[in-house]
């Protein structure tokens, strides 16, 4: 094709994604060893010797690993099979202790499910090819420079063994967009399920593939015909650790294709690293094809037959259900439920509020101030979990009219926020308690013994002077009367 | 016998996945190794058939902790460590 020709070309974007998730167990996949990792541990602190790998050891599959296996497959809507099984993926790196991975291959737990998506108010459906259960390796440390240029090589095998899910979708996703809306989703019905902790490093891992199609390939329902797909050559992206990196990583990648192809080159067939500071891809030496994984069976642990299972283990509400439950249930508007499911954690203090308080205002205060003001700070709801009951009792304040909203919205919840101080406190030190009726008697005196000039406007019938006035009282009052009080008490002392 | 008998390409290759380096007469050394150990488990086709126990299937354990090693013992058999890593040559 010359290079004229490329440029008229209207390309289309193709993604698939493969996430990897650290699933919330107490003890690794075969082993029984802690998956705690505290934040200063010392390294090999974890280890037995099933997880290092020595001679002899025999791997036992964790059942609450299974548990969470089909609890995902469960909300992803997909099937499990009648019988899984486990193989081995040879090859040759440290950070696996015994030269391979114990992973599924040709019968994974979960097969054939979908996730519904929101982006941008259209609803998509994402297939779900597989989700299978596997080890996670150890972690490597390189030495005395780059990964190229190290020195040497530090091996920790705290890490090697945890449980892993790895969730394949369909190559379903039109944009980098999409991905990420699919992410934070994903991330949502995890956490949701409870099978996975997003505050934890590295628990959500992302490679993704993706290539450029002639845009007239893609039909009217968005599929893309197998052809087209094969024609296609794609880039498989790794390391990418989030959903905002997917996005950022894969409109990198869109770009550099389309480039590639207006010049007239040929996209290659290769696998690139997403360097996450530098915010570009780069070109990773070619690894194994799959045949030199030489996947075998894995003799030491039996199949697993757990179809059944899908039926016997519940799974709570998920986010979508609970969305139109909220709306029905507290007669909130879309956005509104939308946004106070957005996460577990929240909508589960909503939930909470909504039963002590008229679910309007658990609405507003939830929804808007609250979200509001985390979200200005670049704040989630969790950084905040242990300190929800003073957020209650704020709004408790606020319902007893012992604080005004809007000293509420502006002083207390923002220096909540800022300062860290529980809303008693706040109240006190700034003299935000609503002022009582003889205070603001003493006020209104006040203001009208030192703007003489006001009232004789007021007298003579100006509109603006007892607004003025009211203005004042409020000044006096740091905000805490009441302006309609105010007004009525200014109008009873002028008449 | 082996349909594919092992040539001198496919223990470069396996080296190439194992990382080691072989010199030419390592790997004519190794090609006459490969064949003999694949050709013992033609012996496996002599061992006439019997009926299979059951398959064991669920076998599985609790999720919960058990006693592991502790540091010293995970890294005594390393011939290097460094702060309680083991520690190794670069790889990339």
């Amino acid at each position: 094709m010359t290079a004229q020709a490329a440029e008229q070309r209207e390309l289309a974007v193709v993604i698939g994604l493969e996430v990897h998730v650290q699933l919330e167990t107490a003890t690794k996949i075969f082993c029984g060893c802690s998956t705690r990792a505290d934040e200063d541990e010392a390294p090999n602190t974890r280890t037995c010797p099933t997880c290092l790998g020595l001679p002899g050891a025999l791997p036992v599959l964790n059942e609450g690993a299974v548990e969470a296996a089909v609890k995902i497959g469960k909300a992803l809507s997909a099937e499990i099979p009648e019988q899984t099984t486990f193989h081995r993926k040879n090859y040759y790196y440290p950070d696996l202790p015994k030269n391979f991975q114990l992973t599924q291959y040709d019968a994974p737990i979960c097969a054939d499910g979908s996730l519904e998506i929101s982006v941008e108010g259209t609803r998509r459906s994402i297939g779900i090819t597989r989700a299978h259960l596997e080890e996670d390796p150890g972690s490597l440390q390189h030495k005395g420079g780059s990964i190229d240029t190290a020195d040497y090589t530090l091996v920790n095998y705290n890490r090697a063994g945890t449980p892993l899910v790895e969730i394949v979708t369909e190559p379903d996703f039109r944009s980098p967009a999409e991905t990420r809306a699919f992410l934070a989703k994903l991330e949502e019905v995890l956490a949701y399920l409870g099978v996975f902790d997003a505050t934890r490093d590295g628990s959500l891992r992302v490679d993704a593939n993706i290539s450029l199609v002639d845009a007239e390939a893609v039909a009217e329902d968005g599929s893309i015909s197998d052809e087209a797909l094969e024609s296609a050559n794609r880039t498989e992206v790794k390391n990418i650790s989030s959903h905002k990196g997917a996005e950022k990583a894969l409109a990198y990648e869109v770009t550099r294709q389309k480039n590639a192809i207006q010049r007239g080159r040929v996209i290659e067939q290769e696998t690139r690293h997403w360097d996450e500071t530098r915010g570009i891809t780069v070109s990773m030496r070619s690894k194994e094809a799959e045949k030199d994984y030489r996947y075998f069976r894995e003799a030491d642990l039996p199949p697993l037959e757990v179809s059944d299972w899908k039926a016997k283990i519940p799974i709570p509400e998920l986010p979508d259900a609970r969305r139109d439950r909220f709306a029905s249930e507290y007669g909130l508007d879309g956005e509104s439920a939308s946004k106070l499911t957005s996460t577990k954690a929240v909508a589960d203090f909503f939930e909470d509020v909504a039963e002590s308080f008229d679910p309007d205002l658990a609405a507003t205060w939830v929804a808007d101030n609250l979200l509001g003001e985390l979200n200005y700070r670049d704040m989630e709801v969790t950084d905040i979990s242990d300190r929800l009951e003073e957020f209650t009792t704020l709004i408790s304040l606020v319902d007893a009219d012992e604080v005004t909203v809007k000293n509420a919205e502006e002083i207390v919840l923002r220096s909540m926020l800022d300062e860290g101080d529980d809303p008693e406190t706040i109240i006190d030190r700034e003299g935000l308690g609503k002022a009582d009726d003889d205070a603001i008697g003493a006020f209104v005196t006040e203001a009208i013994e030192e703007n003489p000039d006001a009232v004789e406007d007021y007298h003579n019938g100006e509109d603006g002077a007892l607004n003025f006035l009211v203005g004042q009282v409020m000044q006096k009052s740091r905000g805490s009367a009441d302006p309609g009080t105010v007004n009525a008490l200014l109008q009873d002392e002028l008449a | 016998m082996s349909d594919s008998p092992v040539d001198a390409d496919a223990v470069r290759h396996v080296a190439d996945l194992a990382r080691v380096n072989l010199d030419e007469e390592d790997v004519e050394t190794f090609t006459e190794q490969f064949g003999d150990i694949l050709s013992y488990f033609d012996a496996l086709d002599e061992v006439p058939s019997i009926d299979r126990e059951a398959e064991l299937v669920n076998v599985m354990r609790p999720d919960e902790v058990t006693d592991g090693l502790s540091q010293d013992e995970a890294l005594q058999n390393a011939t290097e460590t460094e702060d309680g890593f083991f520690k190794g040559p670069n790889v990339s």
